[in-house]
């Protein structure tokens, strides 16, 4: 798929208006992945605006974002950088036809400090 | 036998302070539009009763045309809004009585607009000339 | 039957040259009820009117009907033609063969026909005209000025220099409003007190000027130049006519904890108060809900103390009942409760502050004496950080926020980070902008001015969350520029929050029958023409009433105001418009579909008294219109679902009989 048709696809899973964006901030301000993340919830708005995908799928910060909604949560203009984030993901993965993780696989990764809630949200976020 | 050529009849309700404005400044500056467009003055497009419109059907109208003040530069407020409601309940029941959709339009036109006039009337005079004559509400008791 | 005229004209060839204009007028002569016509090459000419004149008398004319331009353009021309011909004015109609017709066809043929179908229909529309008298309404000379901030002040003393009495009606203790509060005003810098408190001196003085202190309007009838307005005037438990002010009083009172609402509640005030040193008038009130006298009897230290007697603990509610011409709303603005923007931490710590808060703790008379001191340590902050936009452009979030630009913003943020970088130059300030919107006279030039001269750190982005931690706050923010996220451990955070319309304008708004938007500011008679008339004839805006506004817009925008009023309360008596609706009250199903869709409030139903055929008498509900407030666009006549309502001078039968003539 070229970018635009990509655009079109990752607004209609999202369900967002990119257009909406003031270019505030406050998702990436929010942002507790900040510091993982190659590219920013900002920056995933502004480059989805502009059918800039292929960067996105090929990043890393697909898999790093948490999906907390932080963003989604405190963006005053309704644009909910997460779900896009998510549909970029869904995007990504799909094409593969694998999963990125294997139930199998979680065993390893698991510690005691990370929450029950930040496991399931990573094995979805890893798995198609 | 000569055939007389199709000419459809249109009557048109202009809101004084903006589209009958906008019709004046068609034509001052001489933009032609087909002479079957026959103005009537209304103080507001509100002021347009569905009654006038079943009226010029009834009558022999081909088409009939609301031109209002844009959404949010009314006169008096809030009349199109009205207009706007009003119309889109009476269009649709003119259209379950086969008055085709395209016989009837509101259209915004400002006093600024007098090109937006012209072509308006221009497209629509095309639009119900292509339709023929308008025979399903003609009262023929009413010709003479 | 009438006898109609007819008068052609040629318009030079402007009309001559595409329309045969002696065939429309000779076409138009078989009309029905036409007994003369003629054409002439200007008709708007004083020959061509003097022919008119002629015609009504030599012809016993009752209407008139004049084919030539537009009748924007001489309506009014032969209408006074017509009335010096001593014909009633409205019996003229024009039928518009220029503009809508030689100018935009180019065939003679076509031209004529429709010119004589045009001429027609203006034939048809006269023989169903009547004469039509406009209405007269007497104008009371005195205006009502609902708010005293610097918008109701400004346009109080406008008014009044111009020689018209002015009644000012201020719910606070004082006037002032908002602008009293404030320390420094951009662009210039200079005190709000020194340039504002004149002004209420002024106003208080002014012998065409009564200023109802801690009163609000109850009630509002009439219409415009006839307004009757109840206002109540709350007992403040004080005399004011004795009161000198002194101050004794406040100094003894026993009751210390009144959060200071002048203040923002960031000290404490006693429960009788005079707001501030400069007050208007300067009297003390006594607060109901913390004077302990007023709540179980004991205490009256107040009375004990006052030289001059004037405490007086069994004042009641008065009501004051006054008539006026016009209604000034000047009802100003409030910052945004922040209750809901845990982001940050507003609820939390006592050191984020709104910028108002921050406005009171850097004013001289406020609760630091000037000194920038944090509120929960009264320590000397060192980060203190400003965030823009806070509730406001907030489109998602209807309950957090408003969606509107609050306007003043940018500027007061920028004033607030200069002065601290100026006062205190060890101060490290971090400004956090989504834009920067300076569009004023000298206002970018002061921002430009805060980042470099004062050094002021103005950062594209925003504040994301903040943390109490220790006596810090954590404050997590984005650098979109350099697209990075930044912590700052800040001392003081200051929010730029969201202004939004005063809550008692809604219930005004009710009151005065003037419209309001979604937000509740109340729209103007036209966005851009008519910016400082409500729709409602006879009610006028002033200040941030309608829209987010700095002070040199609220001054200026209070001066027009003053001057429409002006404008009004000059006229003896209001010449309405005689093309108003009317209702049949036989007809009348009294069912106020008419009433509610009126953008004027023009209509209000009465029970009335009919006489019935077999001589009993029955009271039924009928419409009514003011003709004095109607401004005749006509929604109700379509609304009727009896046909009891119509419109003079576009009367159903009126249009009717022209769809008639032209679908012939």
């Amino acid at each position: 798929m070229n970018n635009q048709a990509l655009k079109k696809e990752i607004l209609r899973m999202s369900g967002t208006d990119p257009m909406k964006c003031m270019a505030c901030g406050k998702c990436t301000a929010t942002c507790p992945a900040f510091d993982e993340m190659e590219y920013h919830p900002h920056q995933f708005v502004s480059m989805i605006k502009n059918a800039n995908i292929a960067p996105l799928i090929r990043s890393e910060s697909v898999y790093k974002c948490l999906t907390c909604f932080a963003c989604a949560e405190r963006c005053p203009r309704g644009v909910e950088p997460a779900k896009l984030i998510e549909a970029v993901r869904l995007v990504a993965i799909r094409p593969q036809g694998k999963n990125r993780m294997t139930a199998g696989d979680i065993a390893e990764k698991l510690d005691d400090d990370m929450p029950q809630q930040a496991i399931v949200a990573a094995f979805r976020k890893y798995t198609k | 036998m000569q055939v007389k050529e199709y000419k459809p009849l249109i009557v048109a309700f202009c809101c004084n302070w903006c589209s009958y404005a906008g019709a004046d400044l068609a034509g001052n500056n001489r933009a032609n539009y087909p002479a079957e467009v026959k103005i009537i003055r209304v103080p507001c497009s509100c002021r347009v009763n569905p009654t006038f419109i079943l009226r010029a059907f009834q009558k022999g109208a081909d088409g009939v045309i609301i031109c209002g003040c844009h959404p949010g530069d009314c006169h008096y407020t809030s009349g199109n809004y009205y207009t706007r409601r009003r119309m889109a309940m009476l269009f649709s029941m003119l259209d379950f009585l086969g008055i085709e959709r395209e016989r009837t339009r509101v259209e915004w036109i400002s006093a600024a607009e007098g090109a937006k006039f012209s072509a308006t009337m221009n497209e629509f005079a095309n639009t119900v000339a292509a339709l023929g004559e308008n025979k399903r509400l003609e009262d023929l008791r009413c010709k003479k | 039957m009438q006898r109609i005229g007819v008068f052609v004209c040629w318009c030079g060839s402007n009309i001559a040259g595409t329309v045969d204009v002696r065939a429309v007028a000779e076409a138009l002569s078989r009309e029905p009820g036409v007994v003369f016509s003629c054409d002439y090459q200007y008709m708007c000419s004083k020959t061509g009117q003097d022919m008119i004149k002629d015609a009504v008398r030599e012809h016993k004319l009752t209407g008139i009907v004049v084919c030539s331009c537009s009748p924007r353009m001489h309506e009014q021309t032969f209408r006074k033609t017509a009335a010096a011909a001593g014909l009633n004015p409205y019996m003229v109609e024009i039928a518009n063969i220029r503009e809508q017709c030689s100018w935009v066809h180019k065939d003679m043929i076509v031209g004529t026909e429709k010119a004589i179908i045009l001429g027609r229909a203006a034939v048809a529309k006269v023989n169903l005209n009547s004469p039509l008298t406009p209405g007269e309404s007497p104008v009371t000379k005195r205006a009502l000025v609902i708010g005293g901030g610097i918008a109701g002040i400004q346009t109080a003393l406008d008014i009044a220099d111009a020689g018209f009495k002015v009644d000012i009606v201020e719910k606070k203790p004082t006037i002032g409003g908002k602008m009293a509060q404030l320390d420094k005003t951009f662009p210039t810098l200079d005190c709000a007190a020194c340039i504002l408190t004149p002004k209420m001196v002024d106003a208080a003085q002014h012998e065409n000027i009564r200023i109802f202190s801690y009163s609000e309007v109850e009630e509002v009838r009439g219409f415009v130049g006839n307004f009757d307005v109840k206002i109540k005037k709350k007992a403040r438990y004080v005399n004011e006519d004795i009161c000198t002010g002194c101050g004794a009083c406040v100094d003894k009172c026993p009751m210390k904890k009144v959060p200071n609402e002048f203040n923002l509640g960031m000290d404490m005030r006693r429960a009788i108060y005079i707001p501030f040193a400069q007050a208007v008038p300067k009297v003390a009130t006594i607060d109901p809900s913390a004077c302990n006298m007023l709540k179980n009897g004991k205490c009256g230290v107040c009375q004990k103390v006052c030289t001059a007697g004037a405490i007086d603990y069994t004042q009641k509610d008065e009501y004051i009942d006054e008539k006026y011409g016009a209604i000034v709303v000047a009802t100003g603005y409030d910052p945004i409760s922040l209750e809901k923007f845990d982001e940050y931490a507003y609820n939390q710590s006592k050191d984020v502050i709104t910028s108002l808060e921050f406005e009171r703790l850097t004013n001289a008379a406020g609760p630091t004496a000037g000194k920038l001191l944090r509120p929960s340590d009264g320590r000397h902050p060192e980060k203190i950080v400003f965030v823009q936009c806070v509730g406001s452009r907030c489109a998602s979030c209807a309950e957090k926020g408003k969606e509107y630009c609050s306007k003043i913003c940018c500027m007061y943020t920028a004033k607030h980070a200069m002065l601290t970088r100026d006062k205190y130059p060890d101060t490290e300030v971090y400004v956090f902008y989504i834009d920067v919107r300076t569009p004023g006279k000298s206002f970018d030039e002061f921002y430009r001015r805060a980042v470099e001269e004062y050094g002021v750190k103005y950062i594209k982005g925003t504040v994301g969350k903040v943390v109490p931690e220790g006596d810090k706050l954590l404050v997590q923010a984005a650098d979109l520029l350099t697209n990075t996220q930044m912590h700052i451990d800040a001392d003081l955070v200051v929010l730029a929050a969201a202004i939004e319309p005063d809550k008692s304008a809604r219930s005004l708004a009710t009151m005065l029958t003037a419209s309001m938007d979604t937000n509740d500011f109340f729209t103007e008679a036209h966005p851009k023409l008519r910016p400082v008339e409500s729709p409602t004839a006879g009610v006028f805006l002033s200040g941030a009433c309608q829209g987010p506004k700095d002070i040199p817009e609220t001054v200026s925008q209070a001066g027009a105001a003053a001057s429409k009023v002006i404008g009004l309360l000059a006229k003896d008596k209001l010449i309405g418009n005689p093309c108003v609706a009317s209702s049949n009250e036989l007809m009348c199903n009294g069912c106020s579909s008419c009433e509610r869709v009126c953008p004027y409030g023009a209509i209000t139903y009465e029970n009335k008294e009919f006489r019935m055929p077999d001589r009993t008498v029955k009271v039924r509900r009928v419409a009514r219109v003011n003709p004095a407030v109607c401004q005749g666009c006509g929604c109700c006549t379509v609304t009727c679902p009896s046909g009891a309502m119509d419109l003079r001078g576009f009367e159903n039968s009126q249009i009717m009989a022209e769809v008639d003539a032209i679908c012939k």
